[in-house]
């Protein structure tokens, strides 16, 4: 293990705002995407059952 | 090969017919000329380093506003779906009308461009240069464009979309374009800039008439 | 061979084929970033030059690789739609475009963030960047495109033919912002001079880069269901399925 103490990892030697600027970033994105792609298929879903069968 | 001539012939002579539209482009060209300067300052020095790319930033974007004219007259008026469904070559009668694009609004801008070049105290050489750069780069933009006045026909929001679409793929001509004049002033000197722009011409000229063509019939179908 | 490959064309075939994969990618997604983060935040070495902060390319490097990665994939089945006029391809274009653009967009944040306090300004005009800038305003206006035509198929072609194009134009524009760029020997920074690359530092960029592409695998193929769904919903079999009818498989 590289790092000593919690403060240090997060410290990231000076660097901090910017690795986990870019980190916290992705992340967030990532999870937004995944959330937009679960309500784009609940949508979906609710659309598909509006479709009124016509009797064959 | 008729066919091509005979469809320059007509769009110039529809265009004539609306002169003020056409001339919207070269308007356009200047005021944008005249704002940079304006917005930066009348430092001589500083002007002929900007010159070159602010005026090739001008042609870039006054070749934009006049795309979308392209196709949409003959959209509306169902010769576009005549063009479509003659025997003749799609691929050659969309070649005639960039052509007469590029006539219409690339030209004007080879011509004035030394002119709003004297107002950014631009050398002889780089006034050449700047025309010839012009010239050999509105072709492309013309054919480039047309690919995204093609996909874009009848679709709202269009002017705005086609920019969006055609500004990414203008950005090489762009770097070469003011880059030949920039090289040039530096003494590096401009063979190779436009050697390229003369590599992009001629694919494009070839490319862009069969793109358009496919572009054409997914807007029609 | 042909015949089993339009098989999985149709869009029920298909559907079946993502939703059985979409979890176990998702899966494989999540271990790799677990591996990958592991070995560049708790093992690799700090970098003599750039000291912790060299960190970021665990995500910056594979997020531009899958930009264009995507971009490369959304070409492929473009010229496959156009060609065979599968549906199917129209889809998987369209479900990859947000992902792609969604890459693009943190290449250029995490690349900016890595630029600040390496070279002291929040951009940098070097090559690789800018093309990625670029890159990005491809991405927009294929999803601009598309979603201004109404006609679902139109749009499908129109955003295939857009998206050939820009990939042929790639490599052009890549060359003349390259060029652009040695020639202002102003921007002579680059993030391309990477550090000298210590072995777990591309172990750990290596497997990042492969979680990146499973997690993307695993979002098309999800997104894609989706698609179907909407542009399917009046057939029988979509009707049929256990999710749409309620009824328990």
């Amino acid at each position: 293990m590289r790092w000593e103490s919690w403060s240090q990892f997060w410290d990231m030697g000076g660097y901090g705002l910017y690795v986990w600027g870019s980190m916290g970033v992705t992340a967030v994105f990532i999870l937004l995407e995944i959330w937009q792609a679960r309500q784009a298929y609940l949508s979906a879903l609710a659309l598909a059952r509006t479709e009124v069968q016509e009797p064959s | 090969m008729n066919i091509f001539f005979t469809l320059v012939q007509r769009d110039l002579r529809l265009a004539m017919r609306r002169k003020a539209e056409v001339l919207n482009s070269v308007f356009f060209f200047v005021v944008v000329a005249t704002l940079f300067p304006l917005a930066i300052g009348p430092e001589p020095a500083m002007l002929r380093q900007i010159g070159p790319g602010v005026l090739w930033v001008g042609a870039l974007l006054a070749t934009m506003l006049g795309l979308s004219r392209m196709f949409e007259g003959d959209y509306r008026d169902g010769s576009l779906e005549h063009m479509l469904l003659s025997p003749h070559s799609l691929g050659l009668m969309v070649l005639g009308k960039i052509t007469a694009h590029w006539l219409l609004c690339g030209v004007p801008l080879v011509i004035l461009a030394p002119v709003l070049g004297l107002q950014f105290d631009l050398s002889e050489e780089a006034l050449w240069m700047l025309s010839l750069s012009l010239l050999l780069g509105t072709p492309v933009l013309s054919c480039v464009g047309a690919i995204g006045a093609a996909l874009t026909l009848g679709v709202r929001g269009g002017g705005i979309l086609i920019s969006l679409l055609v500004l990414p793929l203008f950005v090489p001509v762009l770097v070469f374009g003011a880059g030949a004049v920039q090289a040039l002033e530096s003494g590096v000197g401009a063979q190779a800039h436009v050697s390229i722009l003369l590599a992009m011409l001629l694919p494009a000229l070839f490319f862009s008439p069969w793109a358009c063509s496919a572009g054409l019939r997914i807007a029609l179908e | 061979m042909a015949i089993r490959w339009f098989y999985y064309a149709a869009p029920p075939t298909f559907y079946a084929l993502a939703a059985r994969l979409w979890p176990w990618l998702a899966m494989l997604a999540a271990a790799l970033g677990v591996a990958g983060l592991w070995i560049g935040f708790a093992l690799a070495p700090t970098d003599a030059q750039q000291g912790e902060g060299y960190r970021i390319i665990f995500v910056h490097v594979p997020a531009s690789w899958m930009s264009m990665v995507i971009y490369l994939a959304m070409a492929f089945w473009s010229v496959l739609g156009l060609t065979f006029n599968t549906r199917l391809s129209g889809m998987m274009t369209r479900a990859l475009a947000p992902t792609g653009a969604m890459f693009a967009f943190l290449s250029l944040w995490t690349g900016a963030l890595w630029g600040k306090p390496m070279w002291g300004t929040w951009w940098v005009w070097d090559a690789r960047l800018t093309s990625e800038l670029i890159l990005f305003f491809l991405y927009l206006g294929y999803m601009a495109l598309t979603s201004a035509i109404d006609d679902v198929r139109r749009a499908d072609r129109a955003g295939a033919l857009i998206a050939i194009v820009g990939a042929i134009n790639v490599p052009i524009i890549y060359f003349s912002v390259k060029w652009w760029n040695t020639l202002h020997q102003g921007a002579s920074v680059s993030l391309t001079r990477s550090p000298s690359m210590a072995q777990l530092m591309l172990w750990g960029m290596l497997l990042m880069a492969l979680s990146f592409w499973a997690y993307t695998l695993a979002i098309v193929c999800y997104r894609v269901r989706s698609l179907i769904i909407e542009r399917e919903r009046h057939t029988e079999w979509v009707q049929a399925l256990p999710e749409v009818s309620g009824v328990k498989a």
